[in-house]
């Protein structure tokens, strides 16, 4: 026995992989033609799993920001917030976030696991609850081992569930946490928050409601799920990402519970890290606030959803269960998803290969996600490729 | 409460559709490398458990099982 046995299994699939010569893991993207197109291990291919929901990423005014941001504050800020690492845009961003999502206090962080795994060690540990959608992402079942919480799974999307394991708790729920995300990254479903936050309401506890893959698409201004199902008062604290729809990298956190402040100086990913890159909170801080200023870009993006999905679905294939901005193509076999994911790029497609145990089943899934930049056409052009692997068999 | 031969008794009950085929189990049958139990397999395991018993197995406790035994123990402890 050696420290390296345990990685055997990985390094069996990656000669499995070679032998194939295929590479979806780490695929390179050698040059970029725009957000939506690349050249990606050699194919030029349309991106169709980039997570780019919003197609900011070379938005004019966001580069700007961005380079005018290197020109004066150079290239990092070389040390953690709590030293040396604040900037006055840091302190921006974070005031911007607070009054997007009408809340008192929102916290920066330099990535968006930092943010979800930093809230899931910090706020409960020995002693108190976690209560978590068992589809959470690795980020916050990695936060609340950290934490040291007893951590209690409930099944994916069943408020009856969550209210059995809420009763069980009796006096511990005031020491209880429940974490939902708003999207689920790898199938593209939504939480019934309305029906979550009624069980919260039913017994206490508090919330937390990682908002990555729905910021900037859903309710009324955009600030995801838990305005668009109208419980925006009973989530306690929201978490998400700058990776995704702003284009950049970062984290953050935003909530009207004032003990935040003091809270932000217990979070060990916040304070032993460097802070977010002044390019990067330039631009997210442009990206954060074109999205407010075009809502068509929202509209875009779900008539982009439809068309993939409907494109998808008329294809015969086994598409995730409700339209989004991510659409999950279930391939069984995992040998077939392999093949279909390296005939997919050939055919001028990239999206995102997930085996077990990243996918939710023991199912492999040909994973896309849309942008508000993709042309129709482009769309269109993804269902070809699909159709046209469909057909080669 | 239910008693550490209960909690035996339907673990064995569901395991015996997860096991792989022609293996006794026992209390010392281990879950993953003997059974052959997937990670999703021991969830869904623990599911059953939580819902017969009413009960809810918080993951920590889940570093420390590998054995049949070791499980209706663990349920034991925490609904004592």
């Amino acid at each position: 026995m050696s420290l390296f046995d345990k990685f055997q299994p990985i390094v069996d699939i990656q000669a499995e992989l070679q032998q194939l010569g295929v590479m979806p893991f780490g695929a390179v993207t050698e040059k970029l033609l725009s957000s939506t197109e690349a050249i990606v291990n050699g194919h030029q291919v349309i991106l169709a799993g980039t997570n780019n929901y919003l197609g900011l990423t070379f938005e004019p005014e966001c580069l700007e920001a961005a380079k005018q941001a290197i020109d004066e504050l150079g290239t990092g800020t070389t040390g953690s917030r709590m030293a040396n690492g604040t900037f006055a845009g840091h302190v921006a961003l974070e005031n911007e976030l607070a009054a997007f999502f009408d809340r008192r206090h929102a916290i920066v962080f330099s990535t968006g696991y930092a943010a979800t795994m930093g809230m899931g060690s910090t706020l409960a540990g020995p002693g108190d609850v976690i209560v978590l959608d068992a589809d959470s992402h690795a980020s916050i079942y990695d936060g609340v081992r950290l934490g040291g919480a007893d951590i209690i799974r409930f099944r994916h999307n069943d408020p009856a569930d969550l209210d059995k394991r809420l009763r069980r708790l009796g006096d511990r729920i005031e020491n209880t946490l429940i974490i939902v995300e708003g999207i689920y990254s790898m199938m593209g479903d939504q939480a019934p928050l309305a029906e979550i936050a009624a069980v919260k309401r039913k017994y206490g506890g508090l919330l937390l409601v990682d908002e990555a893959h729905s910021l900037g698409m859903l309710g009324e201004h955009g600030r995801g799920v838990a305005e668009a199902a109208g419980v925006e008062d009973d989530v306690d604290f929201v978490v998400g990402t700058f990776s995704k729809s702003l284009g950049a990298i970062g984290g953050y956190c935003v909530s009207n519970h004032d003990q935040l402040n003091a809270i932000r100086f217990a979070i060990r990913s916040y304070i032993f890290t460097a802070s977010p890159s002044p390019s990067v909170i330039a631009s997210t801080r442009a990206a954060l606030r074109l999205m407010q200023e075009r809502p068509q870009l929202r509209d875009r993006l779900w008539a982009n959803a439809h068309r993939l999905y409907n494109g998808l679905t008329a294809l015969g294939l086994q598409v995730s269960p409700e339209v989004s901005p991510v659409v999950a193509v279930t391939i069984k076999d995992r040998n077939q998803a392999i093949d279909w994911w390296n005939r997919l790029l050939q055919h001028g497609a990239y999206v995102n290969l997930v085996m077990p145990p990243a996918s939710p089943s023991d199912d492999s899934l040909l994973r896309c996600s849309v942008s508000a930049a993709h042309s129709p056409e482009q769309i269109d052009r993804i269902v070809e490729a699909f159709a046209t692997v469909q057909g080669q068999k | 409460m239910p008693d550490y031969n209960e909690y035996l008794a339907n673990i064995f009950a569901i395991l015996k559709p997860f096991a792989k085929q022609g293996i006794l189990l026992n209390e010392e049958s281990e879950l993953v490398t003997e059974l052959g139990l997937t990670s999703l397999q021991v969830m869904e395991l623990i599911e059953q458990l939580e819902d017969h018993f009413d009960m809810s197995i918080p993951l920590n406790i889940l570093p420390d099982i590998r054995t049949v035994h070791d499980l209706a123990l663990a349920l034991e402890k925490l609904n004592p």
